[in-house]
C-alpha cells in the first residue's frame, strides 16, 4: 500500500494524470498544497479514474477556501498516520 | 516478492532545470553506498535519455556523458514510461541506453518493488 | 517509526518547505523519531542564516533551527547543492576564498551520502518538492 502525495494545481494536469496511473486500488492519494484544487466539482471527471482512496490535507483546503464535504480530509497528524499505515510515500510535484 | 532498494522517479526535461542532473547524482551516490537503485523516467523525464545532446553552448555538462557511466556503477535498470515516450513521439531507438519500457498498468507493481521512492 | 524528510523546496517562493516543517512537527508530536532532514536542490535555502523576515511572516529557516534545537534533529544541507547556491559554512567559504558564510546554526553541510544513509536507516522517507 503506497501513500501518494500530489501538490500541483490543475494547470499541471500531466502531474495528476501520471500519478493516477501509479495509484493502485489499495493505495491512497493525498492532495496537499495546490493539489487540493483538484477536489473542486469542475475536476470530478479527472479524478473519476482514481482507483485508490482520495484524501485532502485539511490545512491546505482551508487556506484556499475549499470546502471538503465531498472529499475526506485529514489533519497533519492524520498525514503522519497515513505514512505509518502505508508502506512508503511517493511524492508527485 | 522482496521489497528492496531505491527507485528514483524523475519527470523533468533536462537542461531547463537541474532536476535531471540532481536525480543522476542521487542514483550514483546510491551505487557508491552499494544500495540497489533503479531510475524511472516519466513524462518529460524521458527527454533526459535522448541521444545527441550537446549543451556546450548553454554552458552545461552533457548528461549523455554521465548516463553512459551508469552501467559502470552497476545501475542498469532504467525504466521508461511507455505512454510518456509515445506521447512525445519517441521510441527506444532515440535513447542513449537500453531501457525497460513500462506500461502504465505496470507502474503500481513497479513502485511496490522498492523500499523507498525518491522523487527528484 | 523512523522518518527521514527530504526538502527540495526553498522557503518563501514555494509552500513545500512550510509543509515539510509542519509535517516534521507532526511526526515528533506522534512520538516518532526523525533520523534526518535532508535539504537538496533549492531546499538548501532553508539553511540560510540571512533570511530576514517581517514580524508578521514566518521565518522558516529560523523555525527549522528552533525545532532542531528542541528535538536534537540532524538537519543536513547538501554540500554540492548548497555551495552552488551560496549557502556555505565557514569551511567551504574559506575553501572557495569567500569572506563571508551564512549556514544557519543547527544545520550542517554534508554530501548526498547522508541522504542515502538516511534512506537506509529510515522506515519512511517523505519528500517535499516544488516545481522545477
Amino acid at each position: 500500500m503506497v501513500l501518494h502525495t500530489l501538490n500541483q494545481a490543475p494547470a499541471n494536469s500531466a502531474c495528476l494524470e501520471s500519478a493516477l496511473k501509479a495509484v493502485a486500488s489499495d493505495d491512497t492519494l493525498l492532495l496537499i498544497e495546490d493539489g487540493v484544487y483538484w477536489t473542486l466539482p469542475a475536476f470530478e471527471a479527472q479524478l473519476a479514474s482514481l482507483r485508490g482512496r482520495l484524501l485532502v490535507l485539511e490545512a491546505d483546503a482551508k487556506a484556499r477556501g475549499i470546502k471538503t464535504e465531498a472529499v475526506e480530509s485529514v489533519d497533519d497528524a492524520g498525514f503522519v498516520a497515513l505514512c505509518v499505515s502505508h508502506d512508503k510515500v511517493v511524492s508527485w510535484f | 516478492m522482496s521489497v528492496d532498494g531505491m527507485l528514483i522517479l524523475t519527470r523533468s526535461a533536462p537542461y531547463g532545470s537541474s532536476a535531471a542532473r540532481d536525480a543522476l547524482d542521487v542514483a550514483l551516490t546510491c551505487s557508491v553506498f552499494e544500495q540497489p537503485v533503479t531510475l524511472l523516467f516519466l513524462d518529460d523525464g524521458v527527454f533526459q535519455l535522448m541521444k545527441d545532446q550537446s549543451p556546450g553552448d548553454i554552458a552545461q555538462k552533457n548528461l549523455n556523458a554521465v548516463q553512459q557511466s551508469l552501467p559502470l556503477y552497476d545501475i542498469e535498470r532504467l525504466c521508461v514510461g511507455k505512454s510518456s515516450l509515445e506521447r512525445r513521439g519517441l521510441s527506444g531507438d532515440d535513447l542513449i541506453l537500453p531501457v525497460e519500457i513500462v506500461d502504465d498498468s505496470s507502474l503500481p507493481a513497479l513502485l511496490a518493488q522498492y523500499r523507498h521512492v525518491l522523487s527528484i | 517509526m523512523i522518518f527521514s524528510i527530504v526538502v527540495q523546496a526553498p522557503p518563501v517562493q514555494s509552500q513545500g518547505a512550510e509543509t515539510a516543517l509542519r509535517f516534521a512537527r507532526a511526526v515528533l508530536a506522534a512520538g516518532h523519531h526523525i533520523h534526518r532532514v535532508f535539504f537538496y536542490r533549492d531546499g538548501v535555502h532553508n539553511g540560510s542564516a540571512l533570511s530576514c523576515t517581517p514580524q508578521d511572516e514566518s521565518n522558516i529557516p529560523q523555525q527549522w533551527q528552533a525545532l532542531a534545537k528542541e528535538h536534537n534533529l540532524d538537519l543536513v544541507v547538501c554540500i554540492a547543492a548548497g555551495v552552488r547556491r551560496g549557502v556555505v559554512n565557514e569551511q567551504e567559504a574559506r575553501r572557495y576564498k569567500r569572506e563571508q558564510w551564512n549556514l544557519r546554526d543547527a544545520f550542517e553541510l554534508s554530501g548526498l551520502g547522508q541522504l542515502v544513509e538516511a534512506c537506509i536507516q529510515s522506515d519512511r522517507v517523505v519528500t517535499f518538492g516544488g516545481r522545477s
